[in-house]
């Protein structure tokens, strides 16, 4: 059996540009929360997101211009830009910028998207209502498609492998890393870049989400305690922007060349809950399932995983998944570390799962659990420790990070330690 | 350099990134500024929004230089 391993990370998300930067400020437990700057969203139920720190570059703030030309920008949604950096970061980190051409026949790209490119289409429909259909440009399609940033990415770098997109809402980046993760096994590429973006802190955007009442609405005056996932007081999640993508590789292909190994992926599971549009079943019984399922994979019982990333999402459904987590565990659930890192970065819909998979990645790195922010009056009692405000450093061998999207589609990443 | 010139060749120089020097009467857009066929259709449309013209889809297909694009909006006025 092909074994897969991750060899490089990238990050853009509310915390700031970059890998380190990002993981630094997690583990301090800062928020990236703050009032929507990028358009008068007074209007609006709510007001307030995780927006990425646009800035000059300096201070881990995220300067577009560093990653893609000003006249190639304009022809690209947000979310391709985000996901272009991430990566840039996570090739240039493997060393993959420029392999051998037999080396990129063999390296694919499967980088998706929740809702892609959502801003643009609205601003075109209303352009085509006010001027009319002759002034769509010729970039709004290809600009907008949720597949356009693994076409993006391939044609920059020169990668010929699988080039695919998942799509699977808040699941987006988990399946399209655990997928991935299947076409490397299964012998269809030695390397693939794999994750996911999102670009849709925008009117449509946060009407959208506030309409299916979903996101928080509390909290304008203090938008930094928003996220407050497992808190009595939560009341919706906090919309987040940005994206993750990792480098994945076959553990031999990695080791020949001397890369550095920073985790390896053992295990993936994938279920549905056949229930409801955007609920959650009550029961729980899909997120177990794929929990489950991906444990079945790597051959391991409960009691071997140390860390949890959990979906926690700051809604009534994180009592759903902690009582699933609970369930699964069993007597194990005392020995656990489960954090909601949405607490800081609010929730990236499909980039969700990709940067909560590389959080997963760097707690076994550094050996050290990120916290659970806001975290005060916890609504229900747990055996699990959840890290309330505060980092845990300890043993962590194996981590399990979680997703579970609209339609009710879960998926679960398994990682392990490499010795 | 008449007006309209400039005012072509300054939306050229922005919508393909290129110097300005290079933007010579017969520098084609695709064999000489690195435009693509979706690249040319959009600068068609720069054109219509900037002249308030309407450049017809047979006509675009023969603007191919910055000088053939200069003398169709020339003409065009």
């Amino acid at each position: 059996m092909r074994r897969v391993v991750v060899t490089g990370l990238g990050l853009v998300t509310p915390l700031g540009c970059g890998v380190e930067t990002t993981w630094s400020r997690l583990l301090e437990g800062r928020s990236g929360a703050g009032t929507i700057t990028r358009f008068d969203a007074s209007g609006l139920a709510t007001t307030y997101a995780c927006e990425v720190p646009f800035g000059d570059g300096a201070d881990g703030s995220f300067n577009p211009d560093d990653w893609v030309a000003p006249k190639e920008r304009r022809k690209i949604d947000e979310f391709i830009v985000y996901g272009l950096a991430a990566a840039q970061q996570a090739v240039e980190q493997a060393g993959w910028s420029d392999p051998a051409e037999a080396e990129k026949l063999r390296t694919g790209v499967m980088i998706g998207s929740g809702i892609g490119g959502l801003n643009s289409i609205a601003e075109t429909a209303c352009l085509i209502r006010d001027k009319g259909p002759r002034r769509v440009s010729p970039f709004f399609i290809p600009g907008s498609l949720i597949n356009l940033i693994s076409g993006q990415v391939s044609i920059r770098y020169g990668f010929k492998g699988p080039n695919h997109a998942v799509v699977t809402a808040c699941s987006t980046g988990a399946h399209a890393i655990g997928d991935a993760a299947r076409l490397i096994r299964d012998d269809d590429a030695d390397v693939m870049l794999a994750g996911g973006a999102e670009a849709a802190i925008s009117e449509i955007g946060i009407a959208g989400f506030n309409a299916c009442k979903a996101l928080s609405t509390k909290y304008g005056n203090a938008p930094e305690a928003a996220s407050r996932p497992y808190d009595c007081d939560r009341d919706g999640f906090v919309m987040g922007e940005g994206a993750g993508v990792v480098v994945l590789e076959e553990y031999e292909h990695a080791r020949a060349r001397g890369a550095t190994i920073y985790a390896e992926v053992i295990g993936y599971g994938l279920s549905g809950d056949a229930y409801h549009i955007t609920a959650p079943s009550e029961d729980g019984d899909g997120a177990e399932r794929s929990m489950r399922a991906a444990l079945h994979k790597a051959g391991l019982e409960p009691g071997a995983i140390d860390y949890i990333n959990a979906h926690g999402t700051s809604t009534m459904a994180d009592v759903i998944e902690l009582q699933a987590v609970e369930r699964m565990l069993g007597e194990a659930a005392e020995k656990v570390t489960m954090s909601s890192t949405k607490s800081m970065t609010g929730h990236l819909l499909g980039a969700a799962g990709a940067i909560e998979a590389i959080f997963s990645v760097l707690a076994i790195r550094d050996q050290v659990a990120p916290p659970t922010i806001n975290l005060d009056a916890p609504a229900v009692e747990t055996p699990i420790d959840l890290a309330p405000n505060a980092k845990r450093d300890r043993e962590i061998n194996v981590a399990l990070s979680n997703s579970f999207g609209f339609g009710g589609t879960n998926a679960s990443v398994l990682f392990g330690k490499v010795a | 350099m008449s007006d309209i010139a400039d005012r072509v060749k300054k939306i050229v120089v922005e919508h393909l990134g290129v110097e300005e020097d290079k933007v010579g009467n017969s520098a084609s857009f695709i064999d000489d500024l690195g435009a693509d066929s979706l690249d040319t259709v959009e600068l068609v449309m720069a054109f219509e929004e900037e002249f308030g013209i309407e450049i017809p889809d047979d006509a675009a297909e023969n603007i191919q230089t910055f000088g053939d694009a200069v003398k169709f909006i020339e003409d065009a006025q």
